[in-house]
């Protein structure tokens, strides 16, 4: 069983934490996905606030660097009307178990609804929402905001919501996820979601040394030659070189890597006219992916960024009401 | 279930074209000529389109989903379905008629003057309904009403639509 996956749902089958993407359900799946669809006008409205949250408060817990998740968690929470406490927890300070948890009970004791954790260990949410259970305070949520290599289920939610929004079916698509796959929770969290959904053709392309051993078992192609893995794709997923988790000498030089793995007008021409080029972002512009590229018409990296916090308004609405 | 309605409540419903008709009329003499027309999902809707092509002057249509303003969502949830609200002109200034199928409890319209308000601040809005059927909660109370009508608590009174666009009243076990 997936690490996670029973504790996310409760007897009803209603989401409790969100986890991880692994063995959740299709249902369960579309009915975010949707669910986020309505959160996404807010933004544009001149009170960019619903009430649903309101008197909930809602833990950020980053024990690793983020700006970008934080932040739209931050005005996601703030957009339901909950009131939001952001602790950034250095990497160093904290890493052994007996201290999360310490931490935990304390938030706790301060009438926390909600939290959202961001650690470098895989499986940190997941001892959260264990830890929780055992105390007896269900009704206390956490949504895992990215734990070591293992996942970033509201990351691969916000990349299926945007294929959704451009590409409509799920069930005809070729998705390309191009790149350092081995260091990558983004990668698994959305190639679990993709097969979960039903897409026919998921291709994982990238050096041998950055795709990880047996990962066709998730049901995806793998491609070392990315102008033949690009071939007539609907959409390319570009991801982040991950310079800080590189351990030894995965590869010669970042400029290598873009001669062969960076995205390019020339490679994207590969796949279909109308394919959209993401990225989780941060994005390194000249070495997983060139500048045009990034900027041009077929890029939907921007567009990403505020699907996101649609998606994280509806997970938190959906475990808080749990 | 052993509470049943003592009578089938069915035959006690209007018709829902007569009951439109009638609110259009008592519409008619009362509304601005360039009052916004605001239905709530998914009933009132329909009627807001339905009135703004049967009342002369020029009204703007647009649709709420209150889901995410509604009172109960802590005890059940976010509704399933929920819809983008879509309201295509500017709320602040705006005379708004806010439409609803059937007015009960009143706490949708509560949620429905909040979401507003969170568009902009309206010059005025009035609430016209279908159907009124009694048991108020909130002190609100509509300016026009196609029918009053008496109905069970077990049940709740629900508007449909057909394929050809006909409105039709009919009845389902409340809490379903």
């Amino acid at each position: 069983m997936a690490a996670g996956s029973g504790l996310q749902l409760d007897r009803d089958g209603r989401l409790v934490h969100l986890l991880t993407l692994e063995g959740l359900p299709a249902a369960t799946i579309r009915s975010i996905l949707d669910t986020a669809e309505p959160f996404a006008s807010i933004g544009e409205r001149e009170v960019k606030k619903v009430p649903l949250l309101r008197g909930k408060a809602v833990f950020n817990l980053f024990f690793e660097n983020s700006t970008r998740t934080r932040t739209t968690f931050e005005i996601a929470a703030k957009r339901l009307s909950a009131d939001v406490i952001n602790l950034n927890i250095g990497a160093s300070s904290t890493s052994k178990g007996e201290t999360l948890l310490d931490t935990i009970d304390n938030l706790v004791a301060m009438n926390a609804d909600m939290f959202v954790v961001r650690h470098a260990q895989s499986g940190a949410a997941h001892l959260i929402a264990s830890h929780l259970a055992a105390a007896g305070h269900s009704h206390v949520h956490v949504i895992n905001a990215g734990d070591g290599r293992h996942g970033h289920p509201t990351q691969g939610l916000l990349d299926l919501y945007t294929i959704r929004h451009y590409k409509r079916d799920f069930g005809a698509l070729a998705v390309a996820v191009v790149g350092d796959v081995l260091h990558s929770r983004v990668a698994r969290s959305l190639i679990h979601g993709l097969t979960t959904l039903g897409v026919p053709d998921v291709r994982v392309i990238g050096p041998k040394t950055l795709v990880p051993a047996r990962v066709e078992s998730l049901g995806v192609s793998v491609h070392h030659d990315m102008d033949r893995g690009l071939d007539g794709c609907d959409v390319v997923v570009m991801l982040r070189l991950q310079n800080e988790r590189m351990k030894g000498a995965l590869l010669p030089s970042s400029g290598e890597f873009f001669k062969h793995y960076g995205l390019t007008a020339d490679k994207l021409a590969r796949a279909k006219p109308d394919a959209i080029v993401m990225h989780p972002g941060p994005m390194n512009r000249g070495v997983e992916i060139e500048s045009s590229v990034a900027d041009g018409l077929q890029s939907v990296i921007l567009k990403q960024v505020t699907f996101g916090i649609a998606v994280r308004m509806a997970v938190m609405t959906m475990v808080a009401a749990a | 279930m052993s509470a049943r309605a003592p009578d089938p409540p069915g035959e006690h419903l209007p018709d829902a074209e007569a009951a439109l008709a009638a609110l259009a009329d008592r519409m008619r003499s009362g509304v601005a000529h360039d009052a916004a027309f605001v239905g709530i999902y998914s009933g009132g809707a329909w009627l807001a389109d339905r009135l703004a092509k049967l009342l002369p002057g020029n009204h703007p249509v647009g649709h709420l989903d209150v889901s995410f303003y509604r009172d109960d969502y802590a005890k059940k949830g976010l509704k399933a379905g929920a819809r983008r609200s879509a309201l295509p002109f500017d709320v602040a200034g705006s005379r708004i008629v806010l439409i609803d199928d059937v007015l009960y409890t009143g706490r949708s319209t509560r949620a429905a003057i909040n979401e507003l308000f969170d568009y902009g601040r309206p010059a005025s809005i009035e609430l016209a309904v279908l159907v009124d059927r009694g048991g108020r909660e909130l002190p609100i109370e509509p300016a026009y009403t196609g029918a009053r009508v008496a109905c069970a608590r077990t049940l709740n009174i629900v508007l449909t639509r057909g394929d050809d666009g006909r409105l039709a009243l009919s009845v389902e076990p409340a809490g379903a």
